[in-house]
């Protein structure tokens, strides 16, 4: 049995690059969800009374939504920030169902990435909505003694939904590889329907957190 | 016994250790949220898609706990950093 937890396998080399498994199955993904979006697009211009384009309109208006929600008020840019990230995790986990396709979220690379992603953008929204010297400031507050563990907090939570969301999709994989190796065929389909639960929360997770993440940066000020 | 067994039984003890401890506190923790949810739910049926959402995101997060041991036992099963001091 070839169990597969940190490795990933190269699978050919474009130039002095390395392509491993992990950037063949992100970039697949990545490029339907784009030819999907671009044909809803086409559709909601020329027919808009079309079903496909209703739910477009449906899916761009749960995300505002649900940035509403969390943050206050609608916020274009993070309603975007967070369609994708729901969109492209959501997808890379249901790829991960088919068979002989590595799920790009099951790797630790993959989830730093995104991590990282709404790590930077947390000061990027805080700095254009308050201006540099009032985000700065939050750090400060309420005493500044605790600036050592606002930071530290920043970092663990990064690591956190990193960790995460690999963890969850890792060892669902896993577990659906023990269970073939173990007990056999069809026994593991009850585990696999979990997974398809599991990959959409844990997506769904992740966008929640990044939005709360930004959220409190941007009204971190007007406390 | 020779250096490799030892760390290969440490190791394997180790990662047993983590995850029973690490999946009776999640379970713990997921239970108590389960319970309170419950209650919230009886008391405020109107509120069950907010409580359901809340009850989702904080299992989720407590559960992740029990992830992060998993992540640290199959670290130490499977790439463990200190094969190569042992392994010369």
């Amino acid at each position: 049995m070839n169990l597969r937890i940190f490795g990933d396998p190269v699978l050919f080399h474009l130039g002095p690059v390395p392509v491993t498994e992990t950037m063949v199955s992100s970039t697949v993904v990545s490029l339907l969800l784009i030819t999907v979006a671009i044909t809803l697009r086409y559709i909601v211009c020329s027919h808009p009374e079309h079903w496909l384009s209703v739910v477009a309109f449906m899916t761009v208006e749960s995300f505002d939504n649900l940035v509403e929600e969390i943050v206050g008020r609608s916020h274009t840019v993070v309603s975007t920030l967070a369609g994708s990230l729901f969109l492209f995790i959501a997808a890379c986990n249901i790829a991960g169902q088919f068979p002989g396709v590595h799920p790009a979220t099951g790797s630790l690379a993959t989830t730093s990435a995104l991590a990282v992603v709404v790590f930077l953008s947390v000061p990027i929204a805080g700095i254009q909505t308050n201006g540099v010297w009032d985000y700065l400031k939050h750090y400060f507050r309420p005493n500044p003694l605790l600036m050592p563990l606002h930071v530290i907090s920043e970092l663990s939570r990064t690591l956190a939904l990193a960790v995460r969301l690999f963890g969850n999709i890792m060892s669902g994989h896993l577990v659906v590889g023990l269970l073939v190796a173990l007990a056999g065929f069809l026994v593991p389909i009850p585990i696999m329907a979990l997974d398809l639960l599991i990959g959409l929360l844990q997506a769904y997770i992740f966008t929640i957190l990044s939005t709360v993440y930004i959220g409190a940066a941007i009204s971190a000020v007007e406390e | 016994m020779d250096d490799q067994t030892i760390l290969a039984i440490v190791a394997m003890a180790g990662a047993s250790l983590t995850m029973a401890l690490g999946a009776v506190g999640a379970a713990i923790g997921e239970s108590r949220i389960g319970a309170a949810a419950m209650d919230a739910l009886a008391r405020q049926p109107d509120e069950a898609s907010s409580i359901t959402r809340t009850l989702f995101v904080s299992l989720a997060m407590v559960e992740s706990t029990a992830i992060f041991c998993l992540v640290i036992a199959l670290i130490l099963l499977f790439s463990n950093p200190f094969i190569d001091t042992v392994v010369q």
